[in-house]
């Protein structure tokens, strides 16, 4: 994978977290995973497709996400699956949307489709063939996950940039 | 947290905003820093369709609508508000700010952009310009009741 494609996920995390939670965050660590992708609590998984594909996943556990509602909310939020889902979900589009925002001003373009929601037992497959890079950001509320698996695609930017000529 | 000088209109009326955005969390959110400016929430909805009905119901002084939502998303909403009502002010509110999205919503009718997460005070200031036709107003800029304060 390569690092001008990362780069923009991690500011927007890092942004977009402190932002949101109105305090410092920290990178803590960063490796690589091939083994299949194992959830660490409700996960919000958005797929690219376009000159950059594949698939980024945000994932936190239960107790951190009512935190982080209850930070949003400036107030104590009462737990709930949908306080969970939508908490997930917002700071997923979030992260992604201003990610995406920073690789379009570079010239990559692509689409972005809704965040799936992953919370019970079954949810979310691991892709055992895809290499992925697996960011645990430290936050006031507790750790936040970024796993991102995308590559560039060589061949559709060429494509794309293909002008047809004219006699 | 920081305190803002109610923006209202120019007939001392609260502003009325159309909240629309597919994420109940993220009208929550605006809902909260509009109370924040002293304004009152006229109606909310979570897709086009339904703003463009919101709109015709409630005629609000402000919308704030979100791009990327299910049925139809808020760049043809806001097409199809503003040919209905050529003076409607909205203002797109989205995490997906690259250019194309920003100036295709411009083109449509959109009278500003602002991008998530929403800093309360870039908001506020984005109302202030973009109330500042309001025509109650009578050209004047959108009148505030109180200093502002931090």
């Amino acid at each position: 994978m390569r690092m001008e494609l990362i780069q923009p996920f991690i500011n927007a995390a890092d942004a977009v977290f402190a932002e949101s939670l109105q305090a410092p965050t920290k990178i803590v660590d960063l490796e690589m995973e091939e083994d299949a992708y194992r959830r660490k609590g409700v996960a919000a998984l958005i797929v690219i497709k376009g000159d950059i594909e594949g698939r980024v996943i945000l994932d936190l556990s239960p107790e951190v996400a009512i935190k982080v509602a209850s930070q949003l909310a400036g107030s104590e939020v009462e737990a709930s699956d949908l306080v969970v889902r939508e908490t997930v979900c917002e700071m997923a589009n979030m992260v992604i949307g201003n990610s995406v925002t920073l690789l379009n001003d570079r010239g990559f373009h692509f689409k972005v489709f809704p965040p799936e929601i992953h919370m019970d037992d079954q949810g979310l497959a691991g892709s055992a063939d895809t290499e992925a890079l697996v960011i645990c950001i430290e936050t006031p509320c507790g750790n936040i996950y970024l796993n991102i698996a995308i590559h560039y695609l060589h061949r559709r930017r060429q494509e794309r940039s293909a002008v047809p000529t004219l006699d | 947290m920081k305190q803002f000088a109610a923006l209202v209109r120019k007939d001392n009326r609260p502003v009325r905003y159309l909240v629309v955005d597919d994420s109940v969390f993220a009208r929550k959110n605006l809902i909260k820093m509009i109370e924040l400016f002293g304004g009152e929430v006229a109606g909310e909805a979570g897709d086009g369709l339904t703003a463009i009905a919101e709109f015709n119901r409630v005629n609000p002084d402000i919308v704030l609508m979100d791009i990327t939502m299910p049925q139809m998303e808020g760049i043809e909403a806001v097409e199809r508000i503003v040919r209905q009502h050529a003076s409607a002010r909205i203002v797109m509110v989205s995490s997906v700010g690259y250019q194309e999205n920003i100036l295709a919503a411009l083109q449509k009718g959109a009278k500003h952009f602002v991008q998530k997460p929403v800093k309360p005070e870039v908001l506020y200031e984005i109302l202030r310009y973009v109330l500042s036709d309001d025509p109650n107003a009578t050209g004047a800029p959108v009148a505030l009741a109180g200093e502002q304060r931090s």
